[in-house]
């Protein structure tokens, strides 16, 4: 049969957020499947080291909508750890508690968007109707429902108190009803189960070899969660259960990620009744002294990585962030060998794609040379300005008006 | 049992209860914006002693603090870079800012967005 | 002159084009309302109508211009002509002869053969794909759905509509003979309107917009029109075949029930477009030959039947 090559993006109503795919298709089937990443680049890591510690929680938050509270706890432990500061007690069941309502939120999204891409808005307009009420929750206690600008260095801005509390175990218990039976439907629904299961294979080899981090690769038996493996913020006290699951398709990943919610509800109960008395924060230098470090967190998508290395200014030297949707990514290809073109949103939607956490830096590899060529930031400027120029676009008189506004 | 069509009984159940659509901005009472939430700032000029540290730690430039008289200080607060996370608040050591639950912000002319707080007018004995 | 009457004010154009985009509002309400949230108001469709009339077309370079701006003329006449023959509130319909129930449901398959062309034509690749789709559904759903109408049709011993609603008018009860054929021609209804589960040529996450894709302006004011009208004269299709009861009772009462009738067959499809999820083509065209064409043999056996044994 005929073999076409049809473009998925940058702009496509299935992805939330622009990224490349061209899909080569015979009839229905998919013969190939390429991504290119790299549109959502917006040099945030360079950003980073033109602003100070302070300012940079702020900016590392706002690298994605959703995991904003992962970036920015990420960062400023891997900035404590160079200080030598340990934050207290409560300040880090406070951490906890805001992560948890962030990985409700998001696994409730990720429902919505699943429905709507197998078609079924209903489940969609549900499971987000129930998620207003984890926003109206953390909108009480951090005052944002996105970006929730918590955390500072040494500790957290802001306390829970006692009817806060309140406030927020009356939603525990509200969703945890829902959740119950959005469990139900998703393991009950045929129309459901028909799209989603036998769909997107991940063998528990593949998943491990390509590297899959957090619910994709717990749904292929890959038993890894940084929660239990290498404990953050109050977690090491805490006592949870880490789903895994052996479908090793997007059916399974679902299961694991409701899984997960009624996990995070117990979680909740229990560091809001264990949570200490005690100060928010300790006192944290300005200039932050030479180091390195490096430090992990389990994002709802996965693990996500932040190395800062520093050199005894106010602003950090080098800021690097690995979002777990990089790592995820690479598996796309392999999970839609021999599918169907039907599955494809579906197949992507099930790794959680946040293409905004994830282009950082891209390399694009020039396939048949061999050398190999470090670019200074004076380099990448001048290469680019004549990169345009070759096309016909100057932008110098752009340039300058820029300059008179800023 | 796995049968087709399970949420019907829910779904049949909403036709009965009142939509969970708020209209905004026809009935605004309706929505419940929390004591805690940062949306625009007001600055106290009488309590500023001009340190700058509100500008130094502002993540995106948004405010300036210009000195009009011995003591005396102006805000200057841009609403468009602000992004109201409200370091400014939590910096200043007299308490000078503050977040309120403002954030009708919306303004089609960009120079609107730019706030400036005066200072009462001092009663200067210089006659 | 009454036949001018007839094809552009009543029955035919005008009251197609109003009760059509009433009944998408009704159907927008009540999905809004099964989803707990409110939903348009009741001008939505028409102005929705008006805005697309007042956008310009775009026609693809590389596309075919008579055929693009032909299609959706050829789907609105074709489903215009077919209400001429439905019986809606009395038994006879404004014309009919002995054979009309064939020439309804060829009729009715016409604008699914122009969406396909239409798509083909704009020689985009989603449109292509949405195309393709479009013609293996009719493969899939079309028989289920004659065989499903042939059988009261059996029942009643005729090939024409008005003489099946005369047949049923006279003998009350009967239509009960052919519930099950009811429930299999709601199923395939919904394919062949492309609603969910079955709307596989223009699922929006997949292919953009299918075979609409490149279609903007009056041609697609003129193809979402046709959709429309052809909901209300399937269902009329429905309401006179299967719900044929207090049909011959008076214009005022008759045409009320006619309308009840029809909202009734909307709402059961807003309904099911609530609560499935969209499937896949292989997986659609299993179900409807391997689930909905024996049944609707054993329909068909079934009628046969009773009218050997009860219909002496």
């Amino acid at each position: 049969m005929h073999k076409v090559v049809i473009p998925i993006g940058p702009q496509h109503p299935a992805l939330k957020e622009p990224e490349s795919f061209s899909v080569t298709l015979s009839g229905e089937r998919i013969m190939a499947f390429s991504a290119r990443l790299g549109y959502n680049h917006r040099g945030i890591e360079k950003a980073c080291e033109e602003r100070t510690y302070l300012q940079d929680i702020y900016l590392t938050e706002r690298i994605c909508g959703i995991c904003s509270h992962t970036h920015s706890t990420a960062f400023v432990q891997a900035v404590e750890e160079i200080a030598g500061l340990v934050i207290p007690e409560r300040a880090s069941y406070i951490r906890t508690i805001i992560g948890e309502l962030e990985r409700i939120h998001s696994h409730l999204l990720w429902l919505g968007v699943a429905g709507h891409e197998v078609g079924f808005d209903t489940l969609l307009m549900y499971t987000w109707r129930d998620r207003e009420v984890v926003m109206d929750v953390l909108a009480q206690v951090t005052g944002n429902r996105v970006n929730y600008g918590c955390n500072t260095i040494g500790g957290v801005r802001r306390d829970i108190d006692p009817s806060q509390i309140k406030d927020i175990l009356k939603a525990i218990d509200i969703l945890e009803t829902r959740t119950k039976y959005y469990i139900d439907i998703a393991t009950k629904e045929t129309t459901l189960i028909e799209r989603l299961s036998g769909v997107g294979k991940l063998s528990k080899i593949d998943a491990v070899t390509l590297g899959a981090v957090g619910p994709t690769g717990r749904a292929s038996a890959v038993d890894r969660d940084v929660r239990r493996d290498d404990p953050y913020a109050a977690y090491d006290k805490l006592k949870f259960k880490v789903v895994i699951d052996d479908h090793c398709d997007v059916y399974g990943r679902a299961l694991v990620r409701v899984g997960e919610l009624m996990e995070s509800y117990k979680i909740l109960r229990q560091a809001l009744k264990d949570m200490p008395e005690g100060p928010l924060t300790v006192k944290a230098p300005r200039k932050i002294p030479a180091g390195e470090a490096t430090s992990r967190y389990e994002a709802p998508r996965g693990e996500c990585f932040h190395y800062v290395k520093s050199n005894g200014t106010d602003k950090p030297e080098r800021v690097k962030v690995r979002a777990p949707t990089l790592a995820n990514v690479q598996t796309v290809a392999k999970m839609l060998e021999d599918g169907q073109l039907a599955d494809l949103p579906i197949v992507i939607a099930a790794i959680d794609p946040c293409f905004s956490c994830t282009d950082r830096i891209t390399l694009i590899k020039r396939t048949g040379s061999r050398s190999t060529k470090k670019m200074s930031w004076e380099d990448l400027h001048t290469y680019s300005v004549d990169w345009y120029r070759k096309k016909g676009l100057d932008f110098t008189d752009l340039n300058k008006k820029l300059k008179k506004w800023i | 049992m796995i049968r087709p069509g399970k949420m019907i009984k829910q779904v049949l159940g909403s036709l009965f209860k009142k939509p969970a659509t708020t209209e905004y901005p026809f009935h605004k009472k309706t929505l419940d914006v929390p004591a805690r939430f940062r949306g625009k700032l007001i600055f106290y000029p009488e309590k500023c002693i001009g340190c700058n540290q509100c500008v130094r730690d502002c993540p995106s430039n948004a405010i300036k603090i210009r000195k009009v008289a011995d003591k005396v200080f102006e805000a200057d607060i841009d609403l468009g870079r602000c992004i109201y996370c409200a370091q400014c608040v939590d910096s200043c050591p007299k308490k000078a800012l503050e977040a309120t639950c403002e954030f009708e912000l919306a303004s089609i002319d960009r120079d609107k967005l730019k706030v400036t707080f005066r200072a009462k007018s001092q009663d200067a004995p210089n006659k | 002159m009454k036949a001018l009457f007839n094809i552009f004010i009543f029955p035919g154009f005008l009251f197609l084009f109003v009760f059509g985009l009433s009944a998408q509002f009704f159907d927008r309400r009540i999905y809004a309302r099964l989803q707990n949230r409110q939903g348009p108001p009741w001008f939505q469709p028409l102005a929705d109508f008006i805005k697309l009339v007042s956008k310009e077309e775009i026609i693809p370079e590389e596309a075919n211009p008579n055929m693009f701006k032909a299609m959706p003329v050829i789907a609105l006449t074709a489903v215009v002509t077919s209400i001429l023959y439905i019986p809606m509130w009395s038994p006879k319909a404004l014309s009919y002869f002995n054979g009309d129930l064939v020439v309804v449901l060829y009729l009715l398959t016409i604008p699914t053969l122009t969406f396909f062309l239409g798509g083909w034509y704009s020689t985009s690749l989603y449109s292509k794909i949405g195309a393709v789709r479009a013609l293996t559904q009719l493969f899939a759903y079309e028989v289920p759905l004659l065989m499903s109408i042939l059988a009261p049709a059996l029942l009643a011993n005729t090939w024409s509509l008005t003489g099946m609603a005369t047949f049923y008018s006279a003998h009350p009860g009967y239509w009960l003979f052919n519930i099950l054929g009811f429930a299999i021609a709601i199923v395939t209804l919904l394919g062949k309107l492309e609603k969910v589960p079955f709307d596989i040529p223009e699922a929006e996450t997949e292919i953009v917009a299918g075979m609409f894709t490149e279609y903007s302006g009056r041609f697609m004011a003129l193809f979402k029109l046709s959709i429309d009208m052809e909901t209300i004269v399937a269902a009329s299709l429905l309401s006179a075949v299967y719900l044929p009861f207090w049909i011959g009772s008076g214009p005022a009462i008759g045409f009320t029930v006619y309308l009840l009738k029809v909202l009734f067959i909307i709402a059961l499809l807003s309904l099911s477009r609530t609560v499935f999820a969209r499937l896949r083509i292989d997986q659609m065209v299993s179900f409807c030959w391997k689930f909905l064409a024996p049944l609707a043999f054993a329909q068909i056996l079934f009628n046969l039947a009773v009218k050997g044994f009860i219909i002496k």
